[in-house]
């Protein structure tokens, strides 16, 4: 399925102005300065955030459309959504986390598995470290078998180690997940070892050319450079 | 010594924080979470018990509970008994007089929730009934507890509203503020003062629990 955005919206300096597109199986980077409307924009596919105009599709299905007055809730998007830093429930264990939207257990006991969370289980999020918080909120995101994925700077909290192994991880996974995916980051680095695609947002409008001043990974430009639209 | 003015207060205190808390946390709920247009105008009604005096909320009480009144004409029909000089109607009495004391502590303890995890709970599926269930009550238990001792504290010292609605029947509507009242208006100083004895030791009990939650609170 093709997640395809047409998104405007008005913020306090700027317009967010932007088209953007991603087919299942690949993953769309967005990255730009801080304040650039990256994490508004991913909040607005979520649901969490209403733009002035234009319309989102996910294949067929309809997510909004502000000339049909159309605007799915959060609930009815079917989507996996991981915070900067995870927001996973502290009243429940790590398991109910996980299984707040699943209730297949043998799909959470795997999904806690494969991401060597297993054994912590029976304790709350207050009582395991950060790294092992965020590989708990990716088990969530992922146990409601999402039709799209977003990440909104999801390794930026993380110590180097933890973030390159859960990095390495996620590219794993990734390959298994048949859905558009798009990743919020700061890091070209990380944008180019995980993206697909690389998208430049620079006060609201798609500025690929922001790119360019950081060329400091020739892998960076060379993605940049094939960038489908 | 009688102390079924005592029991009585503690009953109605207990009735009434119970149906109380199940009518003001979802009222709470929406007016943090949901902001719905003219939400000013629900909150300044909701706080009108905070400002009004007790006789002139008992007496727009009265006028709508009493028999010619919208609430009291509904009792009568649905259950062929009038509302006022009731236990049912001082229950009545004593929340509508309580919602403030509900509200105003709940809207404080979820607005302190962290957004995100209702939003998580949002992309994950849930309704926001469901998030109210699933996420916002779990996660604010000590808030729901301070406000039901505010509750019951506050319902163990009304006496005007409760005047005006039931009267003072005993074992039905006399409860020990109402007691009192008419053992120091009849000169019986020692009932006067069993009865203030114990409702001082049950009111700094309760007084000491809000306390010690409190800090629990902040320490957590």
């Amino acid at each position: 399925m093709l997640l395809k955005a047409n998104i405007r919206k008005s913020l306090e300096h700027f317009t967010l102005d932007i088209q953007l597109s991603c087919p299942a199986g690949k993953l769309l980077c967005l990255t730009g300065p801080s304040g650039s409307g990256k994490t508004t924009l991913i909040r607005i596919l979520a649901g969490l955030e209403s733009p002035d105009s234009g319309s989102i599709h996910l294949g067929p299905k309809l997510l909004y459309d502000s000339e049909h007055k159309c605007n799915l809730p959060p609930r009815k998007r079917k989507l996996g959504y991981v915070f900067q830093e995870a927001s996973l429930f502290p009243h429940l264990r790590i398991y109910d986390n996980v299984a707040f939207a699943c209730e297949i257990p043998s799909k959470v006991d795997a999904l806690l598995s494969l991401l060597g969370i297993a054994h912590l289980s029976d304790k709350t999020p207050a009582h395991i470290s950060g790294g092992e918080r965020q590989r708990a909120a990716f088990a969530q995101a992922l146990a409601s078998n999402p039709d799209f994925l977003l990440l909104d700077e999801p390794f930026s909290a993380l110590d180097i180690k933890t973030r390159q192994s859960l990095q390495q991880q996620f590219l794993e996974i990734k390959e298994e997940l048949q859905i558009p995916i798009i990743l919020v980051t700061h890091d070209l680095r990380e944008a180019a070892l995980l993206a697909d695609q690389i998208v430049a947002i620079e006060d609201g409008k798609r500025n690929d050319k922001w790119l360019d001043h950081f060329q400091t990974s020739s892998a960076i430009t060379t993605l940049a450079k094939t960038l489908p639209f | 010594m009688d102390y079924t003015p005592l029991l009585l207060s503690l009953q109605l205190a207990a009735v009434t924080t119970f149906f109380l808390l199940i009518f003001a946390a979802p009222l709470a709920y929406i007016l943090v979470f949901h902001p719905m247009r003219g939400v000013s105008f629900v909150e300044s009604f909701v706080g009108l018990p905070l400002v009004l005096p007790p006789t002139v909320f008992g007496f727009f009480l009265l006028i709508l509970m009493g028999p010619e009144g919208v609430i009291g004409r509904l009792h009568q029909t649905a259950l062929g008994t009038p509302l006022i000089f009731t236990f049912g109607g001082i229950v009545i009495a004593a929340m509508l007089h309580g919602i403030p004391y509900a509200v105003q502590p709940l809207k404080t303890t979820f607005s302190k929730l962290d957004r995100r995890l209702l939003e998580s709970a949002a992309v994950l599926g849930c309704s926001r009934t469901s998030s109210f269930f699933r996420v916002v009550l779990p996660n604010s238990l000590p808030g729901i507890a301070s406000a039901a001792i505010l509750c019951f504290a506050h319902t163990m010292g009304e006496f005007g509203v409760i005047l005006m609605i039931g009267g003072s029947i005993p074992g039905e509507t006399r409860v020990a503020s109402i007691a009192v009242y008419e053992y120091v208006e009849a000169m019986r100083y020692k009932e006067a003062w069993q009865l203030s004895i114990a409702m001082l030791v049950v009111s700094y009990l309760i007084l000491l629990a809000v306390n010690l939650l409190e800090r629990k609170n902040h320490a957590a």
